[in-house]
């Protein structure tokens, strides 16, 4: 029962010179909870991603953050509040096995000089205890790198790796595109996890049926625009359909808001 | 009836890694590994007994202890310019202008130990590295500033200090190198004694740091070598030393630069494998963007290799003028840089980023110097074949390289 969402975006708005990505757009994700964000190509689903994890910075509109204004000006920052955000492609090093891709840019170290060693046991320990806890069990080792793994153990890494930062808000971009069937369910039932765990969940995906299985709302954005947030209970795809292709805007762009009704 | 299976199915996956693996076990997958294609150094010593082999039965003076010391000698230069190549490879980058920048290292100390200068030989290595840390700042920042491929900079870079040393040298000129320390360097010999300590030493080293990793990851909980694997390794590192140094006690005695250049290795290679600066040149050399995303600092990472790189030219180039006593004005050319990104390549390091290890260039370089140095024991033997016959073994290299990677992908290892 969370009552106050643990990210709330309010009337959020980005500009890039004459283009409006995003107006007045309003975003929240709770506390236990899967939302997944759709809409069609250029809708604003990564410039929204992207300003919460500090890679942009909104024109106008506020973001909270466990109940607290805050301005995201870096992703370090982002991680720093306990957001994660798992990009698609862009999340490992294929040469480094999965304990080096897990701890990248956050080794542990012996000590604090210059040229200390890296305290690869205790960071393999970790590693084990966090996949061991997402229920990550087809690894054979820990030292493989991770360009032997699967597509799925792939996406699971890059979603551990985001997770054992004490992380409260986990974003994934598209997490299964490239996924085969038995590695797509793999994925979506380590993304139910997160969320049963307590975390909250964003999830950016352009596959229906995968985000009616683990979402519990719906986030609809068109143009720009949020069309609207659906409970999965009580929507359809073809109503999730409609809304993504022809949802009603506020304002259009370009256009008097009198025309528009 | 056969033992119960207590761990359940679902959890034995992970809980394999945490278990200690059986001398057995871990020696079928050390077999599987290879015939997957994950083959390490493996062709190279190969390689290596099939050119001591060759050489051996055209002239018995290949593997005389006079020989193998000239040798080690011999690839000095080559190597540790090379050390330094393997760190640029390795963040996908390379550096053309090693050679020239080696050169520049070499003039620089040889003329400040000369009039009008006549500086202490510590005081002109200190200016050299010096130049050489600010040579190799200003490759990586014009790379880094402008935007620009590191092969354009260093080949620019490369013309420009091939000129500088022309400039220093004068058309056709010499700088004799007189200071005994600087020429002591090539012509220096550790006695007997002194051999047999550094080979205890360094097998002691190598014994204390495998059981070091051996007790923290045993008192961890994670998967261990068995020790009878690290007996092994112990005992075949110990065989090849005693070997070394005894049969360079047979000549002079184990020569200064070949300590020098293992004491190198040692310190390059913990660098690159044990520090975060090595773990962030290979995660860059791996995925850049996933380096940057993860916060690694990319732009400075690329800086210091570049300075890293020029560094290790300038430990060869002085290693090079302190063997030949003189640096002329055609100094860094010639087929001084291919030879040193050869020997990266020939010892295993990837053209294209992410994959090798500091000891290639060791490996590579006494591949490229015994060719050349046998092939120069073979009376009337000419010189063009010695050029075609160490690009044959470069392309071999890449193309071992190349199937071992497509096996790899093919069993699942890489």
């Amino acid at each position: 029962m969370a009552a106050e969402p643990l990210l709330q975006c309010i009337k959020v708005t980005k500009r890039f010179g004459a283009i409006q990505a995003l107006t007045e757009v309003d975003f929240d994700v709770r506390a236990g909870e899967v939302v997944a964000l759709v809409g069609d190509n250029g809708a604003g689903k990564s410039t929204l991603i992207k300003g919460i994890a500090g890679i942009y910075n909104f024109d106008e509109g506020e973001v909270r953050f466990d109940g607290k204004k805050v301005s995201i000006g870096s992703p370090r920052e982002a991680s720093q509040l306990g957001i994660e955000v798992v990009y698609q492609d862009l999340a490992l090093a294929d040469n480094l096995d999965v304990v080096a891709n897990m701890f990248l840019g956050r080794e542990k170290v012996n000590s604090s000089l210059p040229f200390a060693r890296m305290d690869e046991a205790s960071m393999e320990q970790k590693a084990v205890e966090t996949l061991a806890s997402l229920s990550v069990t087809t690894l054979r080792s820990v030292r493989l790198p991770v360009a032997s793994l699967s597509g799925g153990q792939r996406q699971s890494i890059a979603v551990a790796k985001a997770v054992m930062w004490n992380s409260k808000l986990v974003i994934l971009d598209e997490p299964t595109a490239a996924l085969g069937v038995a590695q797509t369910r793999q994925v979506l039932d380590l993304v139910r996890r997160l969320a049963d765990r307590g975390l909250a969940v964003a999830l950016i995906s352009h596959n229906l049926h995968d985000i009616f299985e683990v979402a519990d709302r719906i986030a609809v954005l068109r143009l720009g625009h949020m069309i609207g947030i659906f409970e999965r209970a009580s929507t359809n795809q073809q109503e999730i359909v409609h809304a993504i292709t022809a949802g009603r805007l506020k304002v259009v762009p370009g256009m008097a808001e009198a025309e528009v009704s | 009836m056969s033992a119960p299976n207590l761990v359940p199915p679902q959890s034995s996956a992970l809980l394999a890694s945490q278990e200690q693996q059986s001398f057995g076990t871990y020696f079928s997958a050390a077999i599987k590994r290879i015939r997957g294609g994950d083959i390490g150094s493996l062709p190279i010593i190969l390689g290596f007994v099939m050119i001591a082999i060759i050489f051996q039965s055209q002239n018995s003076n290949f593997l005389t202890p006079r020989n193998i010391v000239q040798l080690i000698l011999q690839m000095a230069g080559i190597a540790a310019i090379a050390y330094g190549v393997v760190f640029v490879l390795l963040l996908g980058e390379i550096d053309l202008s090693a050679g020239y920048v080696s050169a520049v290292a070499g003039v620089s100390v040889a003329v400040l130990l000369r009039p009008p200068y006549e500086l202490p030989w510590f005081i002109a290595m200190a200016i050299a590295f010096a130049a050489m840390l600010a040579i190799g700042a200003l490759h990586g920042w014009i790379t880094t500033y402008f935007r620009l491929p590191s092969f354009v900079v260093t080949l620019a870079g490369s013309l420009a200090w091939s000129g500088v040393v022309l400039g220093i040298v004068g058309r056709g000129g010499t700088v004799i190198i007189g200071d005994p320390i600087v020429r002591g360097l090539s012509l220096s010999f550790f006695p007997p004694l002194v051999g047999w300590i550094i080979c205890i030493v360094l097998i002691a080293l190598f014994a204390f740091t495998q059981l070091r990793t051996y007790s923290t990851r045993r008192a961890n909980g994670l998967a261990t070598k068995p020790i009878g694997f690290i007996a092994i390794e112990t005992g075949i590192l110990s065989i090849m030393a005693i070997g070394i140094v005894y049969i360079c006690n047979q000549d002079r005695g184990l020569p200064f630069i070949g300590v020098l250049l293992l004491a190198l290795l040692i310190v390059l290679s913990y660098i690159a494998g044990q520090t975060r600066l090595g773990r962030y040149i290979y995660a860059i050399g791996g995925n850049k963007e996933a380096a940057r995303r993860a916060g690694v600092r990319v732009e400075a990472i690329r800086i210091i290799v570049f300075m890293i790189s020029s560094v290790m030219a300038g430990v060869g180039g002085i290693i090079l003028a302190s063997r030949l006593g003189s640096v002329s004005a055609e100094a860094g050319g010639g087929d001084l840089l291919l030879n040193s990104i050869a020997a990266a390549v020939i010892g295993g390091t990837s053209l294209f980023g992410g994959r090798g290890l500091v000891s290639s260039a060791i490996l590579g370089a006494l591949i490229i110097a015994s060719i050349d140095n046998g092939l120069g024991l073979i009376p009337g033997f000419p010189s063009s074949i010695k050029f075609i016959i160490t690009g044959l073994v470069l392309l071999a290299a890449v193309i071992i390289d190349s199937i071992s990677r497509r096996s790899q992908q093919r069993s699942g290892l890489r």
